[in-house]
């Protein structure tokens, strides 16, 4: 009677388990899934792409409520002090992967060919890439920040509701002081 | 059986704790030591406060200060030499942004439609030569001659006048017009509504702001944001 017992009971201990380490995994997976957008075009070389998408369809990137901390980094292949603190970026999520790195290019996008995706690949910048299609920047640019002049390189760090905005070039350890400061503050 | 009710709790927890302490949390805790450490041991310079001050510049209404910058010809040119000019399309730009190149057919077209009715264009190269050679003196005479600029291509020589104004990016609009007080500042942004296609411009800022001008009028539309290229220091 009690060996009867004990063997229900470590099956029913084995499925509380699976069951447990079945939804830790689900949650771990679903809190670092990518958001989906809709995009108008997909380019891509190899392991190198880029989305194509209106400023509408980014919204749901700029809002997601998730708990990760977001790096958000509008750049262009042709803006020198956005290519240069590029590597920057790379560094701060290859030390930090729970952070969240989009790079939203505003290049021409009849560039992409030409010159994005090219750039892409010698700097084997494998991270997600975006590039905002929208020629009406005044229509867009006050959404983002009120203040911002339309410069890039521009970043915007957020987490849930807590976003900063930030015109100007970062060095790896102001960067990264940033981000540190943004946690800090949460 | 005993046994196994001590058991149980036990084995639940030590899932718990593998499963919330797995990467996710790992991977924060390191982060936080090594951002902590970067912090101990870098101390930081107050580079955003020198652009925020950068980014102070004149306002709609403002009175903008006139200047003496070195035209491509090798002659100074003021805004005080235009006895003529009822106000100024002064242009922010250079040679190196692809923004600004997109641009220059259409401020050329502006000048031959508004130098004569008193709005000359005025096109100022706000960039440090030294960090980016291709915005040299010599390279913006060599530029001007291929496009065939009608309007003097200004060097900020020391980078002064850029600042007083606020201009943060090239191509970078400011309408003058000329008041008693002054030349004063009534409209600022870009030139139109869409830099990577002059076909399919549906808004022209800057002719809407000087046509408004030209009637008497203030323009509806001050102030428009637009992407482009950061200034060089």
């Amino acid at each position: 009677m009690i060996h009867r017992y004990k063997k229900l009971l470590s099956i029913g201990l084995t499925l509380v388990i699976l069951l447990l380490a079945q939804s830790c995994s689900s949650s771990k997976n679903e809190g670092y899934a990518s958001v989906q957008l809709k995009t108008d075009t997909l380019y891509h070389d190899g392991d190198y792409q880029v989305e194509v998408v209106n400023f509408e369809a980014l919204q749901p990137l700029l809002y997601q409520k998730d708990e990760r901390l977001h790096v958000i980094n509008f750049w262009a292949t042709w803006c020198i002090p956005c290519v240069a603190e590029l590597p920057y970026f790379q560094e701060l999520v290859k030390k930090h992967p729970n952070i969240e790195l989009t790079l939203i290019s505003l290049d021409f996008s009849s560039k992409i060919r030409s010159d994005l995706l090219p750039f892409l690949k010698d700097r084997q910048l494998k991270e997600r890439v975006i590039l905002l299609n929208e020629p009406d920047a005044n229509s867009w640019i006050p959404q983002i920040d009120a203040d911002w002049t339309g410069a890039i390189p521009a970043t915007i760090i957020y987490s849930g509701q807590k976003r900063n905005f930030y015109e100007q070039s970062f060095t790896f350890e102001t960067l990264e002081k940033e981000v540190q400061q943004f946690q800090n503050q949460l | 059986m005993n046994s196994i009710i001590y058991i149980l709790p036990l084995a639940l927890s030590l899932v718990l704790i593998a499963c919330g302490g797995s990467e996710s949390n790992k991977a924060s805790e390191n982060e936080n030591d090594s951002l902590t450490t970067a912090l101990d041991s870098t101390e930081m310079s107050t580079d955003t406060e020198e652009d925020e001050q950068m980014n102070e510049g004149y306002a709609v209404g403002d009175i903008a200060t006139d200047f003496s910058l070195m035209n491509i010809d090798g002659e100074m040119v003021s805004l005080a030499d235009y006895t003529y000019a009822k106000g100024f399309i002064l242009t922010f730009t250079c040679n190196h942004c692809p923004y600004a190149v997109a641009y220059e057919d259409r401020i050329i077209a502006l000048d031959a439609k508004y130098k004569s009715q008193g709005y000359p264009v005025i096109a100022i190269n706000p960039n440090n030569p030294e960090i980016v050679e291709e915005d040299s003196y010599e390279n913006m005479q060599v530029r001007a001659e291929e496009k065939g600029f009608t309007f003097p291509y200004l060097m900020d020589e020391g980078q002064t006048i850029f600042p007083q104004y606020g201009a943060t990016k090239t191509p970078h609009m400011y309408i003058l017009e000329k008041t008693d007080e002054g030349n004063r500042v009534a409209y600022i942004g870009a030139i139109d509504d869409n830099h990577e296609d002059a076909e399919a411009v549906t808004k022209r800022y800057v002719e809407d702001a000087v046509d408004a001008l030209l009637k008497g009028q203030q323009p509806e539309v001050t102030e428009t944001k637009a992407i482009g290229c950061s200034i060089k220091i």
